[in-house]
């Protein structure tokens, strides 16, 4: 009796314990179930519009995923009264305070809690409700084919005029059937950031057109990759750096129907990185590590980076002072090797990133964003200065061009080059039409489960493997994985 | 009516202070553990921002995760054995120490203390410090000091290799839990009595026929303990390979255990199969206890459980044969 009364406990015990974590599973459960028969957000859309005019409400809930677009804000959108110390929440001169959520993108994490947020939207009370949320080029579909974004001109209030400078493709991926959900004040062209110094020991010159000529297709890169090999050099940070460039350039996107096809071009990535991983080409970091940061640095000793407009201020800029700004560095020659990169087109055009503004349905402050829209994405003045102030490539083609243009416009983090006259070339040529719902979760996947691969740990059908079972965890719609023959 | 009654009931009181915890109990623990069962015989997860589901599948769930689960299953159990085999060695041999009397150790209290200190940190801050002490990068502090030893002469990938990080994990298991176990040990072996060991002595035991032979067959109830407790928290490792390797389980999957393969499903809010990765789980564990509580404990007489049953047939033979005399 004894013994059986004590193993009744133990096992009581042991449900208990595991009911802690099917607890989590069981409970939150409950919440969508009952959202999804109440969630008529059509009718909430159209609510909105039409009591904008009257009474606005007090407080505009911003949602996203870094510090990017809060700066933007801060410093351009002409509205600004005070912020908070902790930055945490801006006051507008109209009265609205202005509350930022940031959540980290990685892993789906944001798309998961904004998925969760929007799902509450009807019933969160007025000044809980999202107003504005961003969105990347990664899963912007996602949110734009759904019921939970507004119209930019119909809802919102802007006009074809407004948007009428801004490049095509920044409309298009936003754009479902007609209605445009989303607006942005960067274009997102890629190039190849690289250092002037290294490339001078290794190619003899630094000059942006000719090192453009010994790089531009990969037979090229390869060959300046070797020779930077043997000079102590690597020629890309780490496994992901030229990523981008490829999964760029496929021929269709990752998901047809319920089928990930894996583009031939994404497994050329895969060999060129198994290539460049055992000759020691580059020093196997994955991007955003603090190895990689590092390489972007003083102490790096890599030849150069991938990377798109926003990569280049709001990313290698900040890793190529030896003292951060944070600790009283100043963006200046002398500060770290600041003045050391210098840009080109690189082997393959490509894009990478950009970050859209979407109006929530149901939100409560439709007039301040539509000015919030048309101020950071739409006038020309602002995006001149910031481009100027930033070295940010905005979605303005006249301002862009007339920048371009401009034989005095250098930045000095450049070593004086004209960036803007290069984004500008590429700018027109993008193409987002392989931009599909699933991008995040796949680029993520493709590239943790190849890292086994790169580092030896797996073979080529085991990093295979690994991606069918994962991207399948991830989304569990998705039944089967094709590879290239 | 004065007849009858037989004294005050105090049973209802007992009742109503029992009632809290069965309503907590069920709202917060029996409601969800059902669901989840429920659940778990059903498609139902989210497409982006649709819900598909719940639909009934039956064992599909089951079929699939099946399947999946034995291998998280033998990466959890691999790495709590490399974190709790050196604990329990270790905790024996403080322990051991600690409350030997002879040995007379000093400034026990801060030792103690030391000890017990790495349990005291979050363990998703203790991941954190060790994802940065045990960088791949050369400047990562393990890294660099080996470096510049001279040990290594390339930088260790820790985290890219697979036995590195499953060894971590297993280290900071050990770290994180060798001073409680230390703990729990001393106070079973103080409950040995003393006469014991001092009547060995007058025989002539050695420390360690004394540590074989008496106190490890007396504190065996605590061990099992801490070996059953050990387990559960094992089987539900989580925190510390989830911080340490960002939520993926590298390399190859081989640090993913079976919740954070678990979490992995709720991240598409995959109820159906987390929910059959869930049951999955109670039963393993349970029968895991059993076998566990059956193999390992004997009752005060010292004898298992097969020899009590061939006990008491002796006794019941001898018994008959007596009778039929």
């Amino acid at each position: 009796m004894k013994k059986a009364m004590s193993l009744l406990t133990a096992t009581a015990m042991a449900a208990t314990l595991l009911a802690g974590c099917g607890g989590g599973t069981a409970s939150s459960s409950a919440a969508p179930a009952a959202d999804s028969t109440s969630t008529e957000a059509s009718s909430t859309a159209a609510e909105p519009a039409a009591d904008a005019a009257a009474e606005e409400g007090k407080v505009l809930n911003i949602w996203c995923w870094n510090d990017e677009f809060q700066s933007r804000f801060n410093d351009y959108y002409p509205g600004v009264k005070e912020i908070a110390a902790d930055k945490s929440t801006t006051t507008l001169d109209n009265g609205v305070t202005v509350k930022w959520t940031i959540n980290p993108n990685d892993n789906n994490n944001y798309q998961n809690k904004l998925d969760e947020a929007l799902l509450k939207q009807d019933s969160a009370a007025a000044d809980d409700k999202i107003d504005i949320f961003l969105i990347e080029a990664d899963y912007a579909l996602k949110y734009v084919d759904s019921e939970y974004t507004l119209d930019v001109k119909k809802d919102v209030g802007l006009t074809d005029d407004d948007l009428k400078d801004q490049y095509q493709y920044t409309k298009d991926i936003v754009t479902v059937d007609g209605v445009q959900k989303g607006t942005t004040w960067q274009a997102t062209p890629g190039l190849f950031a690289y250092r002037r110094s290294i490339a001078e020991d290794v190619l003899g010159t630094d000059d942006p057109t000719e090192v453009q000529a010994a790089l531009n297709d990969w037979d090229k890169f390869n060959d300046v990759a070797e020779k930077a090999a043997a000079k102590g050099y690597k020629m890309l940070s780490g496994y992901d750096d030229s990523y981008r460039t490829f999964s760029n350039n496929v021929s269709a996107g990752w998901v047809d129907g319920t089928t990930v096809k894996v583009d031939p071009n994404i497994m050329n990535w895969v060999d060129q990185t198994k290539t460049y991983t055992d000759n020691g080409y580059n020093n196997k970091t994955s991007l955003w590590s603090d190895q990689w940061a590092a390489d972007q640095g003083p102490a790096g000793k890599v030849f150069g980076f991938f990377y798109s407009t926003w990569g280049i201020n709001f990313t290698l800029l900040g890793n190529s002072l030896a003292t951060p700004e944070s600790e009283g560095g100043k963006q200046e020659v002398g500060n770290g090797i600041f003045g050391d990169y210098a840009v080109c087109q690189g082997p393959q055009p490509y894009y990478w990133g950009g970050t859209w503004i979407c109006a929530a349905a149901g939100t409560d402050n439709i007039p301040t964003i539509k000015d919030v829209m048309y101020s950071l994405t739409c006038d020309a003045d602002i995006m001149t200065k910031i481009t100027e102030d930033t070295q940010d490539y905005t979605n303005c083609k006249s301002a862009m061009d007339s920048i371009a243009a401009d034989p005095n416009f250098g930045s000095a983090f450049l070593g004086g080059q004209n960036h803007i006259a290069l984004f500008a070339e590429v700018a027109p040529t993008i193409d987002m039409s392989n931009a599909g719902p699933y991008d995040q979760g796949c680029n993520e996947t493709f590239q943790s489960c190849f890292k086994d691969y790169f580092d030896g740990t797996v073979d080529l059908e085991t990093a295979k493997k690994n991606f069918e079972d994962q991207i399948k965890v991830k989304y569990p719609e998705l039944s089967s994985v094709e590879w290239p023959a | 009516m004065k007849t009858k009654r037989k004294g005050m009931s105090y049973a209802k009181w007992g009742y109503i202070f029992l009632a809290p915890f069965f309503i907590t109990f069920f709202i917060f623990q029996f409601w969800p553990l059902a669901t989840t069962i429920y659940y778990s015989f059903f498609e139902y997860f989210r497409s982006g921002l649709k819900i598909i589901g719940p639909n009934f599948v039956g064992l599909k769930n089951y079929a699939a995760m099946i399947k999946e689960v034995p291998k998280y299953f033998s990466n959890t159990m691999v790495m709590w054995l490399m974190g709790f085999i050196p604990q329990i060695i270790v905790s024996l041999v403080l322990a051991a120490w600690f409350t030997d009397l002879r040995l007379k150790l000093r400034f026990q209290g801060f030792f103690k203390t030391v000890i017990y200190m790495p349990n005291l940190i979050m363990a998703s801050a203790f991941a954190m410090l060790f994802f940065t002490l045990f960088s791949n990068s050369e400047t990562g502090p393990i890294n660099s000091i080996l470096l510049k030893l001279g040990i290594v002469a390339e930088p260790v990938r820790w985290l890219s290799n697979v036995w590195t990080a499953r060894g971590l994990v297993g280290l900071m298991n050990f770290l994180m839990w060798f001073g409680n176990t230390t703990i729990i040990l001393m106070a079973a072996i103080m409950g040995v009595d003393p006469g014991l060991y001092e009547a060995a002595q007058l025989d002539g035991a050695s420390s360690t026929t004394m540590f074989w032979r008496i106190t490890i067959p007396l504190i065996r109830p605590l061990l099992v303990y801490t070996l059953i407790t050990s387990l559960i928290g094992g089987l539900q490792m989580f925190d510390v390979p989830q911080v340490l390797t960002n939520g993926k389980g590298d390399p190859n999957g081989s640090t993913n255990t079976i919740i954070m393969y678990l979490n992995q499903h709720l991240y598409s809010k995959n109820y159906g199969t987390a929910g059959a990765i869930s049951v999955l789980m109670f039963l393993l564990c349970a029968v895991l206890c059993v076998i566990i509580y059956f193999t390992l404990t004997q009752e005060d007489d010292g004898l298992t459980r097969e020899q009590r049953k061939a006990e008491k047939a002796r006794i019941k033979a001898a018994k008959a044969a007596a009778r039929h005399h």
